[in-house]
């Protein structure tokens, strides 16, 4: 009887390692896949020409200025989002945790994360683009602004909800322990909880970052995309995935090659964000048992 | 017959208090009418009890009888939570702290509490300390390195951790780290210290060492300590709580307590009947 129990538990266990094996191996083996389809892909348009020359030159040309474009609104995107969405972390973990306005924030918070990224474009488009269009004259319309603003539409949410999170894993009797020496909520929440949080914090940012730095759509309606290399974010804007999207759609062959190795460009950059978080984050490991 | 009276009145007030003032010091903490609730959750009914200046009392009773909140309220820690509310009057030198207008940080200053699980701050061994001091105090930094030694000397911590001031608290062992949170309350020059189950986390040899430093520490501050371990309230304590389901069964001399106490429930949780 005994025995038979032990057989059978051995025989499910068994089943269940091979079942949970096997969707882990599937998992890797598409993003293994997908990695080196677009590393085969994109080594060979991999060239100088790709950092150097502007997509003016079509497929005499490279990426130069949707590289300068996707950093320029990456940053000004980061700007933005990393400062309010730290900031609106701090207020749902530390201020309106436990209370009902927190519960709708993190509700929203949660909505925004999931929301269409066209949809924050189009947003963007009626409350920035048209607007700003109207009042110029047509002077300033779509904008590398424009884009980075629906990009840090897209990073905020993260941010929030990664903050607020690893601000909630400091454990509170190290709350306790500060307010009952009588240090105000807010010097505790800078100069402890931050600081326990930081690494988490960070990661977080990071992570946004890689996020709204893979996103095409909603920079469609807002930074539009140009030929030229443009620094002023006022105006229209080139980006890597839009020039992805706009190569990909062309039946020239040489551009998709140009389109391919912008894709891996991207990876590079967002694996290189991961990984840079990943060896932050244990790297400042706080431990609290 | 005029005369007894008289003798029997007013002059007997006069003696008692005298006599016990002889026998236990004057309260350094009076608990008058104390309820309190978790939400609806009555957790404290009805407690009123004076704590005796520089003495130790110890808290025991069973898991959830409320010798935990009790402790929580003399800081008004619990405040921070929503959803729990004290009621009645906890007197500090006759002020009552739970008015809504004694300000908290003054009394966070004046009654220390120090944790069940060591919580140090993710900073230096000394940061630890100097942190607390100075939202309540501006020291010069000669001051401020005097304060902190003296703090970690009367923790009996100085010896160990004089070389490695500069390092992360975080590094130093459970019983070190407990040192040194109740250095960090002391340094802010308490009245009353609340130690809510300091050793728990220790071991027996920390834990010696801790019980050590109460009983050095009694001479200066009026010291509440909660308990599991009856044998640790029974060796460091000069009076005795025993709570059971949010109510003060009784409060006497440890002695009393542990020895003849009043109470059958008192007996029994002493013995080991229940709990």
């Amino acid at each position: 009887m005994a025995v038979d129990i032990y057989v059978r538990r051995r025989a499910v266990n068994v089943v269940a390692m091979l079942l949970s094996g096997l969707a882990a191996a599937v998992g890797l083996a598409f993003l293994v896949w997908i990695l080196w389809i677009t590393v085969k892909n994109g080594i060979s348009a991999l060239d100088l020409k790709l950092f150097t020359k502007i997509t003016a030159y079509a497929d005499q040309g490279g990426l130069a200025n949707a590289i300068v474009g996707s950093l320029v609104m990456d940053m000004i995107a980061l700007a933005l989002c990393a400062p309010v969405g730290v900031l609106a972390g701090t207020f749902l973990a530390e201020y309106a945790n436990r209370t009902k306005l927190g519960a709708v924030i993190r509700f929203l918070n949660d909505i925004l994360l999931s929301a269409p990224s066209i949809v924050l474009g189009l947003f963007v488009y009626v409350i920035i683009v048209l607007p700003m269009s109207n009042l110029t004259h047509g002077a300033v319309s779509f904008s590398g602004l424009a884009g980075a603003i629906a990009l840090a539409l897209i990073g905020l949410p993260v941010i929030v909800r990664t903050t607020d999170e690893m601000l909630q894993l400091v454990p509170g009797t190290l709350r306790e322990a500060a307010l009952s020496l009588g240090i105000p909520q807010w010097k505790l929440t800078i100069q402890v909880l931050m600081r326990a949080a930081l690494s988490g914090i960070v990661t977080g940012v990071l992570l946004a970052l890689a996020r709204l730095a893979g996103e095409t759509a909603p920079l469609l309606f807002t930074a539009f995309g140009n030929n030229f290399m443009v620094a002023n974010p006022l105006d229209k804007m080139a980006s890597i995935p839009v020039a992805i999207y706009q190569y990909t759609n062309d039946p020239n062959p040489a551009l998709h090659a140009i389109a391919w190795a912008g894709a891996l460009l991207i990876t590079l950059f967002v694996l290189l964000l991961s990984l840079s978080a990943r060896w932050y984050l244990h790297r400042h490991k706080v431990t609290h048992d | 017959m005029i005369k007894e009276a008289a003798l029997f009145n007013p002059p007997l007030a006069s003696v008692q208090t005298v006599a016990a003032a002889t026998v236990s010091p004057p309260a350094k903490l009076a608990v008058r009418n104390l309820n309190f609730l978790y939400g609806d959750a009555p957790a404290l009914k009805n407690i009123s009890m004076d704590l005796p200046e520089k003495r130790v009392s110890a808290i025991i009773g069973p898991s959830g009888c409320g010798k935990s909140t009790l402790l929580r309220v003399f800081n008004r820690i619990y405040a921070i939570y929503p959803n729990q509310h004290a009621s009645g009057e906890v007197l500090l030198d006759g002020e009552n702290i739970l008015d809504a207008g004694y300000p908290v940080h003054k009394l966070r200053s004046q009654i220390g509490m120090v944790f069940q699980k060591p919580v140090p701050f993710p900073m230096t061994i000394f940061e630890n300390i100097a942190w607390g001091i100075r939202h309540h105090e501006k020291l010069s930094k000669s001051e401020m390195e005097a304060r902190v030694e003296q703090a970690l000397r009367r923790a009996a911590l100085w010896d160990e951790v004089k070389d490695k001031l500069k390092r992360s608290a975080l590094g130093l062992s459970g019983g070190q780290q407990q040192r040194l949170c109740i250095a960090r309350s002391i340094a802010l020059k308490p009245e009353v210290l609340l130690l809510d189950e300091p050793t728990s986390a220790l071991d027996p040899i920390a834990t010696g060492r801790i019980e050590q430093l109460i009983e050095e520490l009694k001479h200066d501050y009026t010291i509440v300590i909660v308990t599991h371990n009856m044998q640790q309230a029974a060796r460091v304590s000069d009076r005795t709580a025993f709570m059971y389901l949010g109510e003060l069964v009784e409060f006497d001399e440890t002695e009393k307590i542990f020895t003849k106490p009043a109470r059958r429930q008192t007996e029994d949780y002493i013995s080991g009947r229940f709990g």
